[in-house]
């Protein structure tokens, strides 16, 4: 027996049934189970081992063995690491059950695995393309598919490097633009299918009106340019007079190719682009894409490196949640005065960044096995100032302006409420979960870096409406606070990078899941290396994207008005929504 | 230079005792003056850009100095477009729509790498290399992001081209109207009706080739997949 396979025995005794198998590749973990017993496999997780959310759905195309693999990493809500399992089929047309009936929150990732890898989740309720429009030709992240501006397979280019000339794509590219069209097409027959999929799915509403009063249903379009929707996100709404009957989230109008891109840099070159998936707390998604990397290479930071670190991404979850609350203000109507109030901290803090990494917004400061350089003189003076002084004054301020009052009150107690049960089944996680009552914070729960050494209080509240997940972020805030204090009694002096700096590091063959509770909820990165300078796969678990799962159930039988706050309240960045 | 000294034509005489009160002018220079001190921007973000513009709005960088701070949802009361993140494909025919329901005079600026030229995200396929391939872009800001100082210069850039503009020669006020911007279709891929011709052409070559290629090797694959041959 490997070592592996006795980890899965102690942790599960004989409970796994004998027909799943370990995953034995080296590098690899979790076990394989049979396409055709995935469901009872799934059933037997949930109910009998207690891994009752699903945390991410994805699927890896591994073209040379002429195989598709869907993963799955599902955790328990009582904590621990995540229990990876999964399912392998042919390349040719792949076929796989759909989870949806064990966990509904595999809904839009199993849309996202058909839409970019075409595999097909047969008895998924709604498998349409998600990101990509529909008609698109392809499946983008398939291996033999080419973009227009397709190059080579793995950076960096020959043309870049070592020769060193450069040739603008549009020049290279035959319609010298970045499209590409199938043999024999013709434009002028082309009828575009719009949204006639995700109308048809929507008018069985429009026919039984139910209700005593002649009332006429109406679809409504809110979005992708829209002053509330937090960037270009689309609602496709039912209405009954004001009231939500039905809500389809629409995505991918920021869809930027993080995965495909991401394939083909080397591994430090992804290190930029996490800083752009949510875009507002770009150290927390280094933190996660570093923890991904490090675990496969087998190498750990230097002490005051992780003491930087947990600054940064402390710090960064003030700045979101300072920016959610103030743009949350925004959608009840108060509009922008709050968001001068929390703007007006946050650049204080991106002063700080500023000062630390060279940029106010897009860090990229982190490196496998450390950070990028070390803080310049003065920071940690300044970072004191602001957490023994500022911040909690400044805090206590927002506090005392919004949260007794009476229209904030009225327009957020009780309305939007998702209940334990359902947050849990719909696998939201950060503070959309934590405010319906479930006390699931990873630092806690499955602890990083040196989180376990740290005093905190996981913040948690009970009623699952948008006032507690407003107030939930100012408990967060205030026990980042707690940490940072901590972390700025207790760093040490020290290197902040373990072994010299690599532009180009060596990446053993493996897959790995690095996650971090970033300011929106669980942030993971699914990475696989073949032992190449590139990865294989790089998935991003973003938590904004699979949160949105809970909108259109917090929003059934709500007002109009309230959809906006209700969005608001889930504080998506569509960066990392649409990646 | 002082704004009245601009607004001033000074190339008539004012008797002295009039001076002071009266001042003449052009009326290009007045409109202008006017105009550029009420650029109105259009509340509309695309990316992290985004984010990096509501900093330039609020109290730190403030661009209401500049008689920009009116940001309107709606594109019917905005003046100028700041495309302020990555252009995808499945956005672009909003975008182009949106421009073409802003009343005109109307002005473009491409915030930031994305907006100009695709920046990072270029050879992504769901991204449109420069938002230049669809609208007439006035300004160009550099930076990923530009930070609010370079959006700043970027919209004073914009104030300085509206100034020299002339109301005989802005296309605009010429006596046919102008026409609106073709909307992008999404098809297999994004098709911009300008280049509909172009595409069949296209297309046509590659049926060619893989009619002969079915007879000759396996090197069709390539030839459907457009860039790689």
């Amino acid at each position: 027996m490997t070592d592996h396979e006795s980890t899965l025995t102690t942790r599960h005794g004989d409970l796994l049934p004998d027909w799943v198998v370990a995953d034995s590749r080296p590098g690899y973990e979790g076990v394989i189970v049979p396409v055709s017993r995935l469901i009872e496999f799934a059933f037997l997780l949930r109910d009998k081992l207690g891994y009752d959310l699903l945390s991410s759905v994805t699927g890896v195309d591994y073209l040379p063995d002429g195989k598709m693999e869907v993963v799955y990493h599902a955790l328990q809500t009582i904590g621990g690491a995540p229990f990876v399992f999964k399912v392998q089929v042919p390349r040719e047309d792949p076929i796989v059950p759909s989870v949806v009936p064990v966990w509904p929150g595999a809904d839009f990732q199993e849309r996202e695995a058909w839409d970019l890898l075409g595999i097909r989740f047969e008895g998924h309720p709604d498998l349409r393309r998600i990101l990509m429009w529909e008609g698109f030709e392809g499946h983008p992240l398939r291996k033999d598919w080419k973009e227009p501006y397709y190059e080579e397979d793995a950076k960096p280019y020959k043309s870049r490097w070592p020769e060193g000339h450069v040739r603008r794509a549009e020049d290279v590219a035959p319609l010298h633009d970045n499209v590409q069209y199938p043999p024999g097409f013709d434009p002028e027959s082309w009828t575009p299918d719009g949204d006639e999929a995700l109308y048809r799915g929507l008018r069985k509403y429009l026919e039984d009106s139910g209700s005593e009063l002649k009332t006429d249903r109406l679809i409504v379009n809110l979005g992708p340019q829209h002053p509330s929707t937090h960037g270009v996100f689309r609602m496709v709404v039912v209405l009954d007079g004001e009231t939500i009957v039905d809500l389809k989230p629409v995505f991918g109008y920021l869809h930027r190719n993080h995965e495909k891109i991401g394939e083909r840099c080397t591994w430090i070159q992804n290190m930029p682009f996490t800083d752009r998936l949510d875009y507002i707390s770009s150290m927390s998604n280094n933190f996660g894409y570093a923890l991904a990397v490090e675990k496969l290479m087998g190498i750990k930071p230097p002490e005051r490196a992780e003491y930087i670190r947990v600054m940064m991404a402390e710090l960064t979850r003030i700045v979101s949640h300072l920016v959610a609350v103030g743009f949350l203000l925004n959608d009840l109507g108060a509009f922008f005065t709050p968001v001068l109030y929390a703007l007006e901290e946050r650049e204080l803090i991106l002063d700080i960044f500023e000062a630390v990494s060279g940029s106010r917004m897009m860090c990229n400061y982190f490196r496998f096995g450390g950070v990028a350089r070390d803080l310049p003189e003065g920071v940690l003076e300044r970072v004191r100032d602001l957490v023994e002084n500022r911040l909690p004054r400044k805090i206590d301020e927002i506090d005392r302006y919004l949260t007794k009052n009476e229209i904030v009150r009225t327009r957020c107690e009780g309305v939007g409420v998702l209940t334990a049960e359902r947050a849990i089944a719909l696998s939201a996680t950060g503070p959309v979960l934590r405010a319906s009552g479930v006390p699931y914070d990873l630092r806690r729960a499955d602890p990083y870096s040196i989180y376990d050494r740290f005093e905190f209080d996981v913040a948690v509240r009970y009623h699952g409406d948008i006032y507690d997940r407003y107030l939930i972020r100012l408990d967060e805030i205030r026990q980042s606070i707690r940490i940072l204090k901590q972390v700025l009694r207790d760093i040490p002096e020290g290197p902040v990078i373990s072994g010299k700096p690599q532009w180009q590091v060596r990446v053993p063959t493996g897959e790995s899941y690095g996650r971090v509770e970033g300011p929106k909820g669980e942030l993971g990165f699914y990475v696989v290396s073949n032992g190449k300078p590139n990865p294989w796969r790089y998935h991003v678990r973003a938590p904004s994207f699979i949160n949105l799962h809970t909108l259109a159930e917090m929003a059934r039988g709500g007002k109009v008005a309230d959809v906006v706050v209700i969005l608001g309240s889930i504080d998506i960045v569509l960066g990392e929504v649409d990646r | 230079m002082n704004p009245i000294e601009t607004l001033d034509s000074p190339g008539y005489d004012i008797p002295p005792e009039m001076r002071g009160q009266v001042n003449i002018t052009t009326i290009d220079r007045i409109y202008n003056w006017s105009r550029k001190n009420s650029l109105w921007p259009m509340m509309f973000g695309l990316a992290c850009c985004a984010i990096e513009m509501i900093c330039t709005a609020a109290s730190r960088y403030d661009f209401s100095r500049f008689g920009m701070e009116v940001m309107r949802p709606s594109p019917r009361q905005a003046d100028v477009m700041i495309v302020s993140g990555t252009v995808t494909k499945k956005m672009v025919p909003q975008i182009v729509r949106l421009y073409n329901q802003m009343p005109e005079p109307k002005y473009v600026v491409a915030m930031g790498a994305c907006a100009s030229g695709g920046g990072p995200f270029k050879e992504g396929y769901n991204v449109v290399s420069g938002i230049d391939k669809f609208l007439p872009v006035d300004v160009y800001i550099p930076g990923c992001p530009p930070t609010p100082q370079a959006l700043l210069h970027g919209l004073m850039t914009l104030q300085k081209k509206v100034e020299k503009e002339s109301i005989k020669t802005s296309r605009w006020y010429s006596r046919r109207p102008v026409p609106p911007i073709p909307v992008p279709v999404l098809g297999p891929d994004l098709m911009s009706p300008a280049k509909f011709e172009e595409i069949r052409e296209y297309t046509r070559k590659l049926a060619e080739e893989q009619a002969q290629g079915v007879e000759g090797d396996q090197s069709t694959q390539d030839a459907g997949q457009g860039g790689a041959a």
